[in-house]
């Protein structure tokens, strides 16, 4: 497979002997090995329909990638992307080529997102789970190598698994492969972008990164795949349209003389700080994977994107602390996009070396989008395609308003209910002042004030300014609020099911709100006051209907590591509409 | 071609079949454990301070190559749960190529050398190394895979190739031998050991690069006499017996070069005139590798090996004279 000479001189010696004795060797073939066999070609057979060979600037440029969804959603390298510009042509071995637009990059991963038009039943490839890869396991790449597919059926390589969970430095660049796969199948230029299998022809990773030395840019047994599991952690952000980056923890770490990891390094700013991580403390496990070395903590830590909340455990002064950590990005949004400016140029689809520097630029300014793509297209500066992005915030907002049916209810909102067991509760939310009796006595917030101020009430971190962003998003929309993006969707501590995010800013006030794709309602809202302290998170449940309106009965409010309150609303005064809910 | 399709149909069934009865991933955790990382010279532009290497006893005897990457004090070896041990050379064979390192630890999982195999042209392989430096700390090793594709002398292609090592090395069709790789084991599909990686190899004629494998059996004679102390220095044991006349440089004919440092490496600086070194071809800037199979590391080192050989026995020097080794006798008087 590797090798075609191999198979001919085989086919040529073979042919050479005598007749009867390959009919001979016919009749003997046990069974067990044609079924293997069988196999094998239907691996290969599933594995090569959802393999897109990307073709650039008129077939002078190139690589690979591979569908995972039937309506065209195909991952491939951000090198491979890159030069492309938005839009490229990408052929699959139904033998038709189809427009491609760019949906998102993970420049620091090494992957884009794209999206083949023209068919909502793409042939896609199962997405493995990629930590159940072993060192010895057979696998196969797919690809377009040297671009050599322009009949449009992709090369396939065999070989095994070289290594797992393998950690590649940036070596400078913004490039970082963090627990990548390692594979002795021939990975060329050409293949980048491309999908890696398993013996079963489903997807473990995205070729896209080779050793290369002093024997020239073709492979020397030593490519490198980013792990399907990696991407699926940027999957629920790769469909934003925006360019993602990765995650810092605040804090470095090394071992020590015991052979611990432990932090030698901390930002008093950053998240894990406030959650207690200090110098010296013993990192014990990270990402729910048990951390031994740096590398381990560096693999752990390369697969999550920006802004996620992980997992952490750690010993501080022989206690054991676990929590969850916000992360946050290695690079300012600005200084991302000062990176990924065309400046250098590197003949496209070749697997990355180590220590390349930065990744390649388009040759020259994209052409004029084909009209197929046109509707697929949004610029905007900060985002890959903001077209994507504008088409979730729709989506996520849309479904919700139908449920909840915010904008008619305009005027003063009135909330009644018990804080937990402590007593009675009343918030009134007006246009220009919140106030709120409370068990603990009256608390207020002005709305015309600094809103970032007002922390009322104490120990809440801003309760009653958060329930005033979420009265306000619900009556103005999206549209007014402020500025509103689609972060994506990821895992919350409370949640098991990934939530949409939208990030909405009023004023210089961030929230951030979680809506549940298969309810689609509002789950939590985290508001931030200010950058460097914890936010005020308000989880929504019980949700009822109340006059054909879906109404949350149950507010559970954390501050920090401690849990504020539990709001349980009996009743909901909406002014506008008269009447109480 | 119906002929070439049963062919082709043939060869994936081989394949096949062989995927089925052997699980790699098996193989190489078994495998695993007996791999080392050796640190030690070199790290500047093309001198990769790195290469590979496997442990041969319960006493902490490791086999790797013979190479700059030894030419130090500080020899580091990761075992492959990452712990890491000083290593001593306990000694080397630099006409194999091959040297064995002994870490101060006992009771490892590691290769019987009497159970290594010989492996026949087609045979199924895998190669593990830490080819690249890819693996750190308690990383397990790179694991490639191919097949035996010839069995050959090295010295078919003298010239081609600058090694000392002539005999019988395994062509592979696996890129085995990289940056660092040298020092790893060669097994067969079942794990068991059946050569050493050598030094990347390229041809100085075309330019290509060699993937091969010393099988192991033409190096245990070597290795063995290494970690039996036979190819130590005598003068190093305490119950030594002396000669009443040793040989010295001077009755030789062989000045070296001032001994200046604590271990000045052995050049040879002149030659006297109508000596025996001259009339045998000692010339200077040779470099005395070993003196009666025993190898020599510094000027007072082969002064003091020199002093338990008695004048009228023979004395044997492999000197490297560029990339050559040079073997020659002095004749006792």
């Amino acid at each position: 497979m590797t090798n075609p000479s191999k198979i001919i001189t085989l086919a040529v010696l073979l042919s050479c002997l005598p007749l009867p004795a390959l009919r001979a060797q016919e009749l003997i073939v046990p069974d067990d090995v044609l079924a293997s066999q069988a196999q094998r070609i239907a691996a290969i057979n599933k594995a090569s329909a959802s393999t897109v060979m990307v073709f650039a600037n008129g077939g002078k440029g190139g690589g690979s990638g591979v569908l995972i969804s039937p309506d065209g959603y195909a991952l491939s390298n951000y090198h491979v992307v890159q030069p492309a510009g938005t839009a490229m042509k990408c052929a699959i071995n139904d033998g038709k080529l189809y427009d491609a637009i760019l949906v998102s990059i993970d420049p620091v991963g090494d992957v884009a997102l794209i999206k083949l038009l023209g068919r909502d039943d793409f042939p896609y490839a199962k997405l493995e789970d990629s930590d159940k890869v072993r060192v010895g396991d057979w696998c196969f790449a797919v690809g377009n190598p040297f671009l050599l597919a322009t009949d449009f059926n992709p090369t396939v390589t065999y070989g095994i698994v070289s290594g797992v969970h393998r950690y590649q430095y940036p070596a400078g660049t913004l490039l970082e492969y963090a627990d990548c796969i390692q594979t002795d199948a021939s990975i060329n230029p050409g293949n980048s972008g491309g999908p890696l299998f398993n013996e079963k022809g489903d997807l473990i990773g995205i070729n896209g990164r080779g050793s290369f030395e002093k024997r020239g840019r073709v492979n020397v047994g030593v490519g490198y795949a980013i792990s399907i599991n990696q991407i699926k952690h940027f999957m629920g952000f790769l469909r934003s349209g925006r360019i993602l980056d990765h995650a810092t923890l605040g804090a470095t770490v090394s071992t020590d003389e015991n052979g611990n990891v432990v932090v030698t390094n901390i930002a008093e700013s950053s998240d894990a700080y406030r959650r207690g991580l200090r110098y010296g403390d013993q990192l014990l496990s990270f990402g729910g994977r048990n951390i031994s070395t740096v590398n381990g903590f560096k693999n752990v830590l390369g697969i999550y994107p920006r802004g996620s909340r992980v997992p952490i455990s750690f010993l501080h002064e022989g206690d054991r602390i676990d929590t969850f950590v916000r992360l946050t990005g290695v690079h300012s949004p600005e200084e991302l996009l000062a990176r990924i400016q065309p400046n250098r140029q590197q003949p496209e689809g070749e697997p990355m070396p180590e220590g390349q520097p930065d990744p390649p630029a388009p040759k020259e300014p994209s052409p004029q989008l084909p009209d197929i793509v046109k509707p697929f297209f949004t610029a905007r500066r900060g985002f890959a395609n903001y077209h994507f992005n504008k088409l979730n915030q729709d989506r996520i907002w849309d479904t919700y308003i139908d449920q909840t049916k915010p904008e008619s209810i305009t005027g003063d909102w009135t909330l009644r209910g018990q804080l937990g067991n402590l007593g009675d509760v009343s918030i009134v939310l007006s246009k220009t002042r919140v106030d709120a009796e409370l068990p603990q006595g009256k608390a207020f917030a002005v709305l015309d004030n600094d809103l970032g101020q007002q922390e009322a009430p104490r120990g809440s971190g801003g309760l009653l300014v958060a329930l005033h962003l979420w009265k306000h998003i619900q009556q103005t929309g999206i549209g007014q609020f402020g500025d509103v993006y689609y972060l994506g969707s990821m895992p919350t501590p409370k949640q098991d099911e990934k939530q949409d995010v939208l990030v909405a800013t009023h004023s210089v006030i961030e929230c951030r709100f979680y809506f549940s794709p298969s309810t689609g309602l509002l789950t939590s809202m985290e508001m931030y006051p200010d950058l460097g302290v914890d936010p005020c998170e308000i989880y929504f449940s019980e949700y009822e209907s109340v006059n054909g309106r879906m109404l949350p009965r149950h507010l559970e409010v954390i501050h920090g590591d401690t849990v504020y309150g539990e709001l349980l609303l009996k009743d909901f005064e909406f002014n506008s509409n008269g009447g109480t809910e | 071609m119906h002929r070439i399709f049963l062919a082709i149909f043939l060869f994936l069934a081989g394949i096949s079949n062989l995927a089925q009865s052997a699980d790699f991933s098996v193989i190489s955790a078994g495998v695993q454990p007996k791999m080392v990382k050796v640190y030690g010279a070199g790290g500047i532009r093309g001198l990769e301070g790195y290469q590979s290497g496997f442990l041969i006893s319960d006493q902490g005897h490791i086999l790797t190559v013979w190479s700059y990457v030894l030419d130090t004090d500080y020899i580091t070896v990761t075992l492959d749960d990452g712990r890491k041990f000083e290593g001593e050379i306990v000694g080397a064979d630099p006409r194999l190529e091959v040297a064995v390192l002994k870490i101060d630890t006992e009771g490892l999982e590691h290769f019987k050398l009497g159970d290594s195999v010989g492996v026949n042209p087609g045979a199924r392989i895998l190669a593990f190394s830490n080819l690249f430096k890819i693996a750190t700390g308690d990383e397990p090793n790179s694991v490639l895979h191919g097949i035996v594709a010839a069995t050959t002398p090295l010295n078919a292609r003298r010239g081609a190739f600058k090694t000392t090592y002539k005999g019988t090395v395994y062509i592979l069709d696996a890129i085995t031998n990289n940056p660092g790789a040298a020092g790893g084991a060669l097994t067969t599909r079942k794990g068991e050991l059946a050569g050493l990686l050598g030094k990347e190899l390229r041809n100085s004629q075309n330019g290509t690069w060699l993937n091969y494998a010393m099988p192991i059996n033409e190096l245990i004679p070597a290795i063995e006499d290494i970690i039996a102390g036979k190819t130590r220095p005598r003068s190093f044991d305490d119950d030594v017996i002396r000669p009443d006349v040793p040989h010295t440089l001077k009755t030789l004919g062989v000045r070296m070069v001032p001994d200046v440092l604590s271990k000045t490496p052995p050049f040879v600086d002149s030659v006297t005139a109508s000596s025996e070194a001259e009339k045998k071809g000692l010339r200077p800037d040779d470099l005395i590798l070993y003196i009666n199979d025993r190898r020599v590391d510094s000027c007072a080192t082969l002064r003091s090996e020199l002093e338990l050989i008695d004048q009228i026995d023979d004395v044997t020097l492999v000197i490297q004279r560029g990339d050559d080794l040079v073997e020659i006798i002095l004749q006792g008087e």
